[in-house]
């Protein structure tokens, strides 16, 4: 089982914390386990409570979304260096996706409820958390938006179109029709 | 008044700018639903029109029209002109109900090129969108021939779904080489797909790469 020592060195060889002071990632290590996740498995459901969020160390995790009468979408894939989750940031706390790992997966688990008390008792650390998941989140909305202009679609898609004569209530009695043969 | 022959910026002479070349559809191969490669050979210039990785030709369909189309072939074999089309408008409709044997003008190449000969000795990242892998596609036959002279060499490409993956075979071939790297994502996937999903522009965030070092060439639809 990796001790403390060794889970504060994978998250300073992680991206996402590689430049974070060596105190505050003390204090995550504490609120952080070593992961492994097989294929199919899933990292996060949705609807679960979000007590966790991951950093990907290895392999490929697809975010997918779910309709009633569709096989599922998958909206983004996730590699190395890279982190899953937020919704343990944001009330109600509730995952809003499922992640499911495409191969073997090596993750750093983060307790989400745990993070959130130490960032209460410390604004500082607080603060930079935030910072960095707001700036993930902006990354992630901006290429959802990229997505959805679907640069790739057929032009006759989306092609202008004249724009629809609203209805309209008449504004006479309609004059009868032609009498029939 | 005898006529008097163009020399076109890049050196390469032609008779008449203005006048198509009659050309010979040797074959269709359908690409994606709506996308097509006409293969075509010279009907009036036996050696064919040379052509400089990124130019662009315009195709001319008797009766109908005329479009500018990149050329998607190998620049090493201008005996067979290759054009990926994507049947959006009347010509290019009708270019896709063309058969083999039939025929259509051809004008050019115009356009300018890729910049092989200054991106020698640098990495070079290659970035498509959609059918926008057709006019780089000259640009990876050449650089492969001559492998040696650049450094590292990416390419990424993004398709709207799995199904949408333009020259899906070659990007195979390519990816099975020791000597380069291969990224493909798409923007939607169902559950089968074991590749990524997700914008093409993130692949490059993904690599480190020196700007100073490297040159991009890139091509949207």
């Amino acid at each position: 089982m990796a001790t403390i020592e060794g889970l504060d060195r994978m998250l300073a060889g992680h991206p996402f914390f590689e430049d974070m002071s060596e105190r505050a990632r003390g204090l995550i290590a504490g609120c952080a386990a070593n992961r492994v996740f097989h294929r199919g498995e899933h990292l996060l459901r949705e609807g679960d409570p979000a007590d966790v969020f991951y950093l990907l160390r290895h392999g490929s995790v697809a975010i997918e979304l779910h309709a009633p009468g569709r096989s599922a979408l998958v909206l983004e894939t996730l590699r190395d260096g890279e982190v899953i989750g937020w919704s343990w940031l944001v009330p109600p706390y509730r995952t809003q996706f499922d992640a499911r790992a495409i191969g073997l997966v090596r993750a750093l688990s983060i307790n989400g409820s745990c993070l959130r008390d130490k960032c209460a008792e410390d604004s500082s650390l607080g603060y930079e958390f935030l910072s960095r998941f707001a700036r993930l989140m902006a990354e992630r909305l901006t290429a959802t938006r990229l997505q959805l202009l679907d640069l790739y679609g057929h032009p006759s898609d989306y092609a202008a179109r004249p724009a629809e004569r609203p209805l309209e209530a008449p504004t006479s009695p309609a004059k009868p029709g032609p009498s029939g043969p | 008044m005898p006529s008097v022959p163009h020399t076109l910026p890049w050196g390469h002479a032609i008779a008449d700018p203005m006048t198509p070349a009659r050309y010979r559809v040797d074959s269709i191969r359908s690409e994606l639903t709506g996308v097509f490669t006409l293969g075509l050979s010279p009907l009036d210039e036996p050696c064919g029109i040379g052509f400089a990785p990124g130019k662009f030709s315009m195709l001319y369909q008797f009766g109908v029209g005329e479009v500018p189309i990149s050329v998607s072939g190998d620049p090493d074999r201008p005996e067979q002109l290759l054009h990926t089309i994507r049947a959006v408008g009347s010509v290019t409709n009708a270019l896709q109900r063309l058969s083999p044997g039939g025929m259509l003008g051809v004008r050019g190449p115009f356009g300018t090129s890729w910049p092989t000969t200054p991106a020698e000795g640098a990495d070079l990242v290659i970035l498509a969108g959609g059918i926008g892998l057709a006019p780089l596609r000259p640009l990876i036959y050449r650089v492969l021939a001559n492998r040696s002279r650049y450094g590292a060499v990416c390419i990424f490409y993004g398709a709207r779904t799995p199904d949408d993956i333009l020259y899906r075979d070659e990007l195979e071939q390519w990816r099975g080489r020791f000597d380069m790297t291969v990224e493909v994502t798409v923007d939607r996937a169902g559950p089968d797909w074991m590749g990524r999903v997700g914008v093409v522009t993130k692949l490059l965030s993904a690599k480190g790469f020196s700007p100073p070092d490297t040159i991009a060439c890139l091509c949207d639809p």
